[in-house]
């Protein structure tokens, strides 16, 4: 191996690297929470009374996580602008990340829906709760709470899927690395930083949701 | 059929006529009639399946039913008429009518992310549009009279059955109903916790509350209410005074029972 390690090219580029992980991050925050309202809608439909709103949830989903991720952005980023529907690179990034986002969160939703006792929803309705009241102020909180750590879980996986943002030059952390790698040619040094920065944000982000998850006990 | 020229006095609070309920193939209530008067405490026995609590879901309309009608204070619940069909009332409806009425379940189904005051606290902020302070005002009122006044700031997993089961007393009864329901409310207790759940029961009707109520407790049966309705097989088979209906009863059936249940 003639590969001599010298980060000094990575070290000077340090800032753009830490910018290019805080917009991934601002990117994932986005997308989890538009992700979630759709994933709460979708999760609601697909347990809910409308045979039509059942169906709709699980063609969503079965389109979306059946479409490779990637798919998805470059649809968006590169075909949405031909039927007329132009976006910048990061709304674009975000409304695909979203999308993929609220399919797996419907799921999550469903089944943490499913897991909240029935007689829950009875008890708002004897107290005279109408169903918009029992999904907001029974169901609803019980559920998240059942869901956090499947949440926090999605939430990291998001992040990560922030990299793909790279394929359509969204300057995030990947894109930051590949860049230093290409005007420097220091290959190993830009990766391994890139992806020490990646492991240590989630192993961060895991901490923040053990914390989180302590602060709300489980029922 | 009450009309709106009878006195509110004269006609009983809860009628009910020829109720009937199936679920799929199996008939669960077989045209059941039953009036329950202010003030009174109405105890239905029976062994298990024979329709006792859908007959108190279906009041609460946490059931439809096929036929028959359930009137409360004078207005038909779940259904009206429009010709010779029957049409299920919007949801806006049934919870407006649900609220009429408190009910208590066998498993306490208390929310678990709110305290013992949030439990009692939601129905009359949310349904009866409460302010917050008022509402805690009265949530603490009520945690008082099961008791519990200290604890309303306790989660429910951090109460016992017994007081878990007094909050959701409380949580019925603060919102003033005009009918409480109590679907074997101490059936799922541990056994030396029942007493204290009955003493509170008890009290109530002391006080005046109308309660329907589904028991296995034979001896309470007979100590708080006024009558005892005895179903069988979706059926009301025998009703009366509790010194009648265990004293004297009448239907074979009904002795056959009451002696499975005579050591209770």
């Amino acid at each position: 191996m003639g590969y001599t390690l010298n980060f000094a090219v990575v070290w000077t580029n340090l800032p753009r690297l830490l910018g290019g992980l805080l917009l991934g991050l601002e990117l994932a925050v986005a997308s989890l929470a538009i992700g979630t309202l759709i994933g709460v809608a979708g999760g609601f439909l697909s347990v809910g009374p409308s045979r039509a709103g059942r169906l709709l949830a699980s063609f969503y989903v079965a389109v979306v996580r059946n479409t490779p991720i990637l798919v998805i952005v470059l649809m968006l980023y590169f075909a949405l602008p031909d039927l007329g529907v132009r976006l910048d690179k990061e709304p674009s990034f975000v409304t695909a990340l979203s999308l993929y986002a609220g399919a797996y969160l419907t799921e999550v939703f469903r089944a943490g829906l499913v897991s909240v006792p029935p007689g829950l929803s009875e008890a708002g309705k004897a107290i005279g709760l109408t169903r918009l009241g029992i999904a907001v102020h029974v169901v609803g909180p019980v559920m998240l709470r059942n869901v956090l750590p499947a949440l926090g879980s999605t939430f990291i996986s998001l992040f990560k899927d922030t990299s793909i943002a790279a394929a359509i030059a969204v300057p995030e952390l990947t894109f930051q690395a590949r860049r230093i790698n290409v005007e420097s040619f220091r290959v190993v040094e830009a990766w391994t930083v890139a992806s020490a920065l990646y492991i240590a944000t989630c192993f961060a982000i895991a901490a923040a949701l053990r914390g989180l998850e302590r602060r709300f006990p489980k029922f | 059929m009450p009309s709106a020229d009878t006195p509110a006095a004269a006609r009983p609070l809860l009628r009910i006529q020829g109720l009937h309920k199936r679920f799929g193939a199996t008939e669960i209530l077989k045209g059941v009639d039953l009036d329950v008067h202010r003030g009174e405490v109405v105890s239905i026995i029976g062994s298990s399946g024979s329709g006792k609590t859908t007959l108190l879901r279906c009041v609460n309309l946490l059931e439809e039913f096929e036929g028959g009608e359930v009137v409360l204070d004078g207005e038909a619940v779940g259904y009206r008429r429009s010709g010779d069909k029957r049409i299920r009332l919007k949801d806006r409806e049934l919870a407006r009518q649900r609220a009429m009425t408190g009910m208590v379940f066998q498993s306490f189904n208390l929310f678990p992310h709110l305290s013992a005051a949030g439990n009692v606290m939601l129905g009359l902020r949310k349904v009866r549009g409460m302010g917050r302070a008022e509402a805690r005002a009265v949530a603490e009122r009520w945690l008082g009279r099961v008791g519990l006044a200290e604890r309303a700031d306790h989660a429910p997993s951090q109460l016992s059955g017994g007081q878990q089961q007094r909050v959701a007393i409380a949580r019925a009864l603060a919102m003033e109903p005009k009918l409480v329901l109590l679907d074997e409310i101490t059936s799922a207790l541990d056994p030396e916790l029942v007493g204290e759940v009955l003493a509170t029961v008890k009290a109530l009707a002391v006080e005046g509350a109308t309660l329907l109520l589904v028991t296995h407790e034979m001896r309470f049966a007979r100590d708080v209410s006024n009558t005892v309705v005895f179903m069988e097989k979706g059926l009301v088979a025998e009703q009366g005074p509790p010194k009648a209906v265990f004293g004297a009863p009448k239907h074979p059936r009904l002795v056959e029972f009451l002696r499975g249940t005579r050591d209770r």
